[in-house]
């Protein structure tokens, strides 16, 4: 099959480069609709108050105002994954970014200036930033009622976590080695170069239309649907269009209050409807990752096999609920299934406080939780007198294994990935003949890698139709937001269809035309799209031979198509018994008992929904990975150098080398600043570097020298036997990077970003101790 | 108070009603509706907003639209032929996986332009230094810096 590959395997450019490259992509930003109107919002003075009065009169008088809305004069919409969260707040304020009015206006500034004119009385409450105050018993409540208005006793959200696999407590008295330690990770956000907007309008029958950059339209759909209902507009619908959407990395799962806004006051003005974040607000408007404190401890015998893992967590989950609120679902991946532990507990509490309320972000609480779980192998590595690779190696996961959370390996490619990292690093070489405050160190992955099923569906729905002239329209749900599943979506059709991907026209982003998919999450798109793609693919070219087979009077089964002919399979060479695709495809519309060929399909991965102890085989592979790293530590400025980066990844099967590789690229150094640089700083609930001066990105400047390597497992269900990769590259970095300043210089941080400040006051510590 | 100014746009004569305190950036979306030159933010941080001024590579969210009298300004829609033949640095980031979300795309390639008009040949860190204004969270910049690499090879003689 291999040397058979046409289009897949290959370096093929994205299919949307040429749009983007030359400025045409149309962005959030570019769009325009006739008589539009620009929304802007009025956010809370206080991370904590109860509103006394919102005086809009000064603002609704402003010229060139079309609508001032607050809580008191729009019906309440209530959103979040527990709906906790009105949109628009009219008893009390919970964050600094809580919305509490917005205005519609004919231009941007005078919206902004109309915000200026609103007048809002507050009475400040005292605010709880520190989640270790607020899961206390006697702590003041930051939501008095759930969504039903049944009175909440503590600040501790009703989703308790808890996996039990084994008994960890004998294990403890089994084993050899015991570590124990604490871990913090810190607000990350995700930065995306194109800031949040939409753009609402209704039609004359209170239908209404959204210009999205929503990962997930579908659920969006329903999410808006739920908004117009409570609206009183029972039974309308809603129709998403998906623009070219600036960079996801998680940030556009949930829909959010500013879409809410925008379409409250499309409704009021009867007009369409702009809101476009600013970068601050991008910056203090948007969810961030949640941080966590994570306890973690873990246990070994002489000869080095994991006895157990004992994780608790607490995160801090902000002033409502978004879908981030189910992460440590998905934190329980590594915890249960990183290596093989035979016994686990697991337990996480998240806790509403006054900050701003957090959401999923690249990896999906995979990053907090690994950061744990590697730096203490590590640890636990050096009180076992192991070298930390060799440690991992005897724990590896393997073919065939079923884990404690029950997830079944089928390919499983981890043990050539940390060989692979430990040669590109010398390793050996580096641990004997250790350089001053160089040091080496490294971290494997799991992550689903097909898909997920954290919905009711996994599912992705496509339709293909061939036109009379070979072109080949693909419908499909997938959402691109960068990664190129459109691109892998042609190759694979293409593959499958014989003929090549610019054949291939990707119909997208609009949930009136294309079937329903789950959404652009868990690195899935690829996965199933292209699942989904190979199937009806197949549906459409059995289709062609059947009509081939019959015009030629030969056996369908003996045809085949390539490079756009249809020729026999025996004879290949036969050009009696040869027809270019378009041809055919006319003869079979324009005949007498005329045909359209066209094909659905819809693929829902076997994957299994978590059961009431959160176990089940969530994804129907896994994706692994290892990051090696050799660092150097400035001992005198605490800045720490990356020397060498190696990225293995178990992908499957490359099915665009070129794209596979931008998606380690883009996200090795997305790890690297989470690992090192950035951090969403908060005082008192206020986000204080709301710019890219204090919010440090990397940028070209920060040489990173990644070296990707491709492991291909070629998994049995996934597409031409690939697996998910959008988010496993940056999983492993911190904890890599920490492990390697720890190799370095002997200290070891605990807690995310690694600052120089850090590095330094480690090292004092440590001369002190001597 | 409105006033007109002329210069010269992708190589064409224009004149534009503007008012003062408005950036170069507005003047190009608004008023001229090339929205190839995108806000990142709107505060000479991002670069996603990057034009060619005169041969220099600048933020147009920060360059007010007074001192664009007489000078000559490239913007990513000028770059390409009409009839889709893109400019080496385009063909360079569409083939070698430069692009992902593109947002910061148009910006990178005119900072890359600058340099490249002014240095043939430059080295992996001078290219690093041109686009070190321009942020990019999706690529890591690997693939963005060896587009540009290969651009400059195949414009050498
Ligand atoms: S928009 Fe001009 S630098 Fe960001
Ligand atoms: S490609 Fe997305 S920001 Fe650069």
């Amino acid at each position: 099959m291999e040397s058979q590959l046409k289009s897949v395997g290959k370096r093929v450019p994205k299919v949307d480069a040429r749009e983007k490259v030359t400025g045409r992509a149309i962005y959030i930003h570019d769009l325009k609709l006739p008589g539009m109107l620009y929304g802007k919002i009025l956010y809370s003075k206080y991370p904590h108050a109860r509103i006394l009065n919102i005086d809009t009169s000064k603002a609704e008088k402003l010229p060139g105002v079309r609508a001032v809305i607050t809580g008191f004069n729009t019906p309440e919409i209530r959103i979040g994954f527990m709906k906790d969260q009105p949109v628009l707040k009219k008893d009390k304020v919970r964050q600094y970014r809580d919305e509490v009015a917005a205005v519609a206006a004919i231009d941007p500034d005078i919206a902004e200036e109309a915000l200026d004119l609103i007048k809002v009385d507050y009475e400040p409450l005292p605010g709880l930033f520190d989640p270790e105050e607020a899961v206390k018993e006697d702590a003041i409540l930051i939501h008095e009622y759930d969504a039903k208005g049944k009175p909440l006793k503590n600040n501790i959200l009703k989703l308790p976590w808890r996996l039990i696999a084994g008994d960890v407590e004998q294990a403890k008295k089994e084993s050899d080695f015991i570590v124990e330690d604490s871990f913090r990770v810190t607000w990350v956000t995700h930065c995306c170069m194109g800031t949040s907007g939409c753009i609402a309008l209704f039609d004359l029958d209170n239908n209404l239309t959204i210009y999205s950059i929503t990962q997930i339209p579908f659920l969006a759909q329903n999410d808006f649907n739920a908004a117009l209902k409570a609206m009183g507009l029972k039974g309308k619908n809603t129709r998403v269009i998906n623009t070219v959407i600036g960079g996801g990395f998680g940030s556009k799962l949930d829909t959010h209050v500013y879409e809410y806004i925008a379409i409250l006051l499309a409704y009021r003005t009867r007009k369409p409807v702009k809101i476009l974040f600013t970068r601050e607000e991008e910056f203090f408007a948007q969810p961030p990752r949640q941080p966590a404190i994570i306890k973690i401890s873990q246990g070994c015998k002489k000869d080095g096999n994991l006895t157990f893992r004992e994780v608790d967590m607490l995160l801090d989950n902000g002033a409502y609920t978004s879908w981030g609120a189910t992460t440590p679902s998905v934190m329980m991946v590594p915890i249960s299934s990183l290596y093989k532990v035979p016994n686990i507990k697991y337990t996480a509490r998240s806790v509403y406080t006054n900050n701003i309320y957090a959401q999923a972000m690249r990896g999906y609480g995979n990053p907090q939780a690994t950061f744990a779980v590697e730096s203490s192998m590590d640890i636990l590595a050096e009180a076992a007198g192991i070298d930390p690779m060799e440690f991992r190696l005897i724990n590896v996961n393997l073919p065939g294994e079923i884990t404690p959370q029950n997830f079944k390996v089928t390919t499983c490619g981890l043990k050539e990935c940390i060989e692979s990292v430990g040669e590109g690093l010398n390793w050996k070489d580096a641990k004997k003949n250790k350089k001053k405050k160089r040091g080496v160190g490294m971290s494997s992955l799991i992550h689903v890698g097909g898909g997920a099923r954290v919905y009711k569906s996994d599912g992705h729905g496509m339709i293909m139709k061939v036109d009379d002239f070979g072109k080949i329209s693909v419908i499909t749900g997938a959402v691109e937001i960068g990664q190129g599943s459109e691109t892998v979506i042609s190759q694979v059709a293409a593959e499958v269809l014989g003929v090549f991907p610019e054949d291939i026209q990707i119909i997208k982003g609009d949930t009136s035309i294309c079937p329903w998919d789950v959404g652009t999450h868990a690195s899935r798109q690829a996965f199933v799209s292209c699942n989904a793609a190979i199937m009806v693919a197949n549906k459409i070219k059995k289709e062609i031979l059947d009509i081939a087979g019959k015009y030629f009077n030969v056996d369908p089964e003996n045809l085949d198509i390539k490079n756009r002919v249809i020729y026999l399979k025996d004879e290949p060479e036969n050009s009696e018994k040869q027809m270019p695709l378009d041809k055919l495809l006319r003869r079979a519309h324009f005949s007498k008992h005329g045909t359209m060929i066209m094909a659905e399909t819809f693929y829902d991965p076997p994957n299994e929904m978590l059961n009431q102890e959160f176990k089940g085989n969530l994804s129907c592979t896994y994706a692994y990975g290892t990051t090696g790293v050799e660092v150097e530590v400035d001992t005198e400025t605490g800045h720490v150098e990356i020397k060498k980066y190696f990225a293995a990844h178990d992908v499957g099967r490359a099915l665009n080398p070129m794209l596979l590789e931008g998606q380690i690229y883009g996200a090795a150094v997305m790890g690297t600043g989470y690992a090192l640089t950035e951090q969403l700083i908060l005082k008192q609930g206020k986000v204080m570097n709301d710019n890219f001066l204090d919010y440090k990105i990397l940028t070209a400047k920060d040489k990173i020298p990644i070296v990707p390597i491709l492991v291909e497992t070629i998994d049995e269900l996934g597409p031409l036997g690939a697996k998910g990769i959008g988010e496993p590259a940056c999983v492993p970095t911190a904890p890599a990077i920490a492990n390697a300043i720890h190799d370095a210089i002997g200290v070891r941080i605990k807690d995310l970003p690694i600052t120089p400040e850090k590095i330094l006051k480690a090292l004092k510590e440590k001369e002190k101790k001597g | 108070m409105k006033k007109v100014i002329s210069f010269k746009l992708n190589g064409e004569d224009v004149e534009a009603e503007v008012e003062p305190h408005w950036s170069l950036l507005h003047l190009l979306r608004e008023t001229f509706e090339l929205t190839g030159a995108k806000e990142g933010c709107g505060k000479g941080e991002c670069g996603a907003c990057t034009v060619i001024v005169d041969g220099k590579a600048i933020n147009s969210c920060l360059f007010p639209v007074m001192e664009v009298e007489g000078c000559e300004v490239t913007t990513i829609e000028g770059l390409a032929t009409l009839n889709g033949n893109l400019h080496p640095i385009q063909e360079s980031f569409v083939a070698n996986g430069a692009v992902q979300c593109g947002f910061c795309t148009p910006g990178m390639i005119m900072s890359a332009k600058a340099l490249l008009d002014e240095n043939k040949n430059p080295s992996e860190d001078d290219i690093r230094t041109a686009i070190a204004g321009n942020l990019c969270r999706c690529t890591g910049y690997v693939q963005i810096i060896e587009a540009i690499k290969k651009a400059s090879e195949r414009r050498e003689p």
